[in-house]
């Protein structure tokens, strides 16, 4: 298997709180990899690193290959690493159709000069993100809210409208954010049914999530973090089984 | 179907009718003075629409925009007067403005990236007092702008070696100089509006609108954030700069206290009060704030003369107790301004 993301000695420190300390990582091309830990134990802090929205104090990140930029999170975007975000960030007045279309901007060109002459190219362009914007609310199950404000949809479906946003991007990695955070029993099933779906299309996924029977039944492999640190990397039966993973969930006594 | 096709054509041609004889219907019922005001609500509509782009697409709330008019007015003060002895054509000026102005806007942007709001505000709030206090000031050593005298006797914008300040004879129909300026504002404002629209529905409007939105998903939709931002700078300080210069051609002086912070809020307000975001809106609000103000200090002595045999309250000041009253009703009772962008739009093509 062909490695796609390898983060080495990833080290991150607010003032006083070491967030993360000496997290390596490897993610395989075409796996779900499941990032879990107690509240506060860094993963949001990982993905923020990772996608360039923060520097990071210490550490390498490889990416297909590549090394990745610091401090440039359209870069870290336009390299193929496209992210969801624990807090929902859409655009709140905006359609769920053009929230889709604003992710094509990575991989589409039309500058002022063609907008404002309405080139061919221009519309030729524009056409095709309408399409791939509208293909993409359909894949997540959606279609249906296109012409809907982003701020009016339900709570799951602004969730899938950040994936389907972050696909438009035409990731390599999807790095989701607690996707499932806040759904009901039948939202978070159809959820699982859509990842699983994404890395049969091919896609490598990065899934933090609290919902431990959904990372369990989904994930090819499992990293729990600690404190920052990363205690374990393994397939999920073998996480689960972890006493130092017990621990770190339950708190000491109860392994 | 040709009826369907056609009736839209038929309205826009009635439009353009109206448009194009608006001045004359004006001049003939109100006078001139009025065609006058009429002019400068264009001029207006202009640095409205421009404004409109940082502050209603881009969500950058500049409080300094008036400067990037004031540039434009300058340049072609100074490239067409005898203050240097410079006469160059308009149709050098105005290009040549546009884009002085947008390199000022850039100027303004880059050192501004990181804030936002209350922040932006201040900071462009100076840049606009700093643009102003130059101008009044740059008369020694080297005197490039004459200081707070002004420059006088500005070439009137010349097209086809007629100026416009000059009345022209059509097949022996007389138009006003009034008149002809208005037609080619009219005409550079529906360039700067289709400009408006074309940018609106590109991946560039929605790449400012993500950003006003929320500027971290923006970022994370793989939007450069900081060229994106700037262009909206530049775009919005060029239409300001066109704007400026037509200012300058038509008022024949400018002066420095032409550029005011209240003038920079006055556009702000028309586009907040029109409708931010929103062209439509924010050419309403651009016509309103210009005729409005005009219509109270034309109307209030007469009126309070009427009334009560003498003027009791100034009308300038009456022109601004009214004004902040109007504003403050339309931020309680309409808060997404006069004219706001119609949400629903889009789902009623739905079905
Ligand atoms: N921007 C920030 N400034 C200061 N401290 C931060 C910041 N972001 C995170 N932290 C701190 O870093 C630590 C890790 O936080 P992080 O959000 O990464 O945890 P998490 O694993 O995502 O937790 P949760 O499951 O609750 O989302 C916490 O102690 C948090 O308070
Ligand atoms: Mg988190």
């Amino acid at each position: 298997m062909t490695v796609l993301l390898e983060a080495h000695g990833i080290g991150k420190r607010f003032g006083g709180v070491q967030a993360l300390k000496d997290v390596s990582l490897t993610i395989r091309e075409g796996e779900i990899y499941g990032l879990i830990g107690p509240n506060g134990a860094g993963k949001t802090t990982f993905f923020n690193v990772l996608t360039g929205l923060y520097p990071r104090d210490e550490g390498e990140i490889t990416f297909a290959g590549q090394p990745l930029a610091l401090g440039s999170p359209h870069r870290v975007t336009r390299a193929g690493i496209a992210r969801t975000f624990q807090n929902i960030r859409l655009f709140a007045n905006m359609t769920a159709l053009e929230n889709v279309m604003v992710g094509r901007h990575a991989r589409t060109k039309v500058d002022v000069g063609g907008a404002v002459f309405r080139t061919r190219a221009q519309r030729t362009e524009e056409a095709a993100i309408k399409r791939r914007a509208e293909e993409l609310l359909h894949y997540v199950g959606i279609a249906d809210r296109a012409n809907d404000m982003a701020k009016n949809l339900s709570y799951g479906d602004q969730r899938r409208l950040e994936i389907a946003r972050a696909l438009a991007t035409e990731p390599k990695l999807l790095a989701l954010d607690e996707p499932a955070a806040g759904m009901n029993a039948t939202e978070t099933a159809s959820l699982r049914t859509l990842i699983a779906g994404l890395r049969d299309d091919g896609l490598t996924v990065l899934l933090i999530e609290h919902d431990v029977k959904l990372v369990m039944g989904l994930c090819d492999r499992v990293a729990v973090l600690d404190y920052g640190q990363k205690i374990i990397e393994d397939i999920p039966a073998t996480v689960r089984a972890d006493p130092r993973v017990i621990e770190a969930y339950l708190g000491t006594g109860a392994a | 179907m040709t009826s369907l096709r056609t009736k839209p054509h038929l309205g826009l041609a009635l439009i353009a009718l109206a448009l194009a004889l608006l001045p004359f219907v004006v001049s003939a019922t109100l006078g001139n003075a009025w065609l006058r005001i009429l002019d400068f609500a264009l001029i207006y509509i202009m640095l409205a629409l421009g404004l409109n782009i940082v502050v209603g697409f881009a969500g950058l709330l500049d409080l300094g925009y008036i400067a990037f008019y004031a540039v434009g007015a300058y340049l072609y003060a100074l490239l067409a007067s005898p203050h240097f002895g410079l006469h160059w054509p308009v149709w050098a000026i105005l290009p040549l403005g546009a884009l002085v102005a947008g390199v000022f806007g850039v100027l303004l942007g880059a050192p501004t990236l990181r804030l936002r709001g209350d922040y932006l505000a201040i900071v462009t709030l100076g840049f606009g007092e700093i643009v102003r206090i130059f101008m009044n000031n740059l008369n020694a050593p080297i005197n490039i702008t004459n200081g707070p005298k002004g420059i006088a006797r500005i070439d009137p914008i010349t097209i086809a070696g007629h100026p416009l300040s000059k009345s022209l004879d059509v097949f022996g129909f007389t138009v006003p100089g009034l008149a002809l300026y208005y037609y080619l504002f009219l005409v550079l404002a529906i360039l700067i509006i289709v400009v408006g629209i074309r940018l609106q529905d590109s991946r560039i409007g929605r790449a400012w609108v993500a950003i006003r939105e929320d500027e971290i998903a923006a970022k994370a939709c793989g939007i450069d954030t900081r060229n994106v931002k700037l262009l909206a700078f530049a775009m919005g300080a060029s239409f300001g700069g066109v704007a400026g210069g037509l200012f300058a051609g038509f008022q024949e002086f400018v002066s420095p206290e032409s550029f005011g912070l209240m003038e920079s809020v006055m556009v702000l307000c028309m586009v907040v009060l029109g409708g931010m975001g929103h062209i439509p809106g924010v050419i309403l609000g651009g016509l309103l704030l210009a005729v409005l103000p005009e219509a109270f200090r034309h109307g209030a002595a007469p009126l309070q003369q009427a009334l009560f045999g003498k003027t009791l309250i100034d009308p300038e000041n009456l022109r601004m107790l009214l004004f902040g009253l109007a504003l403050i009703l339309v931020m309680l009772y309409k808060p997404a301004g006069l004219w706001p962008e119609p949400r629903h739009r889009a789902e009623l093509k739905k079905s």
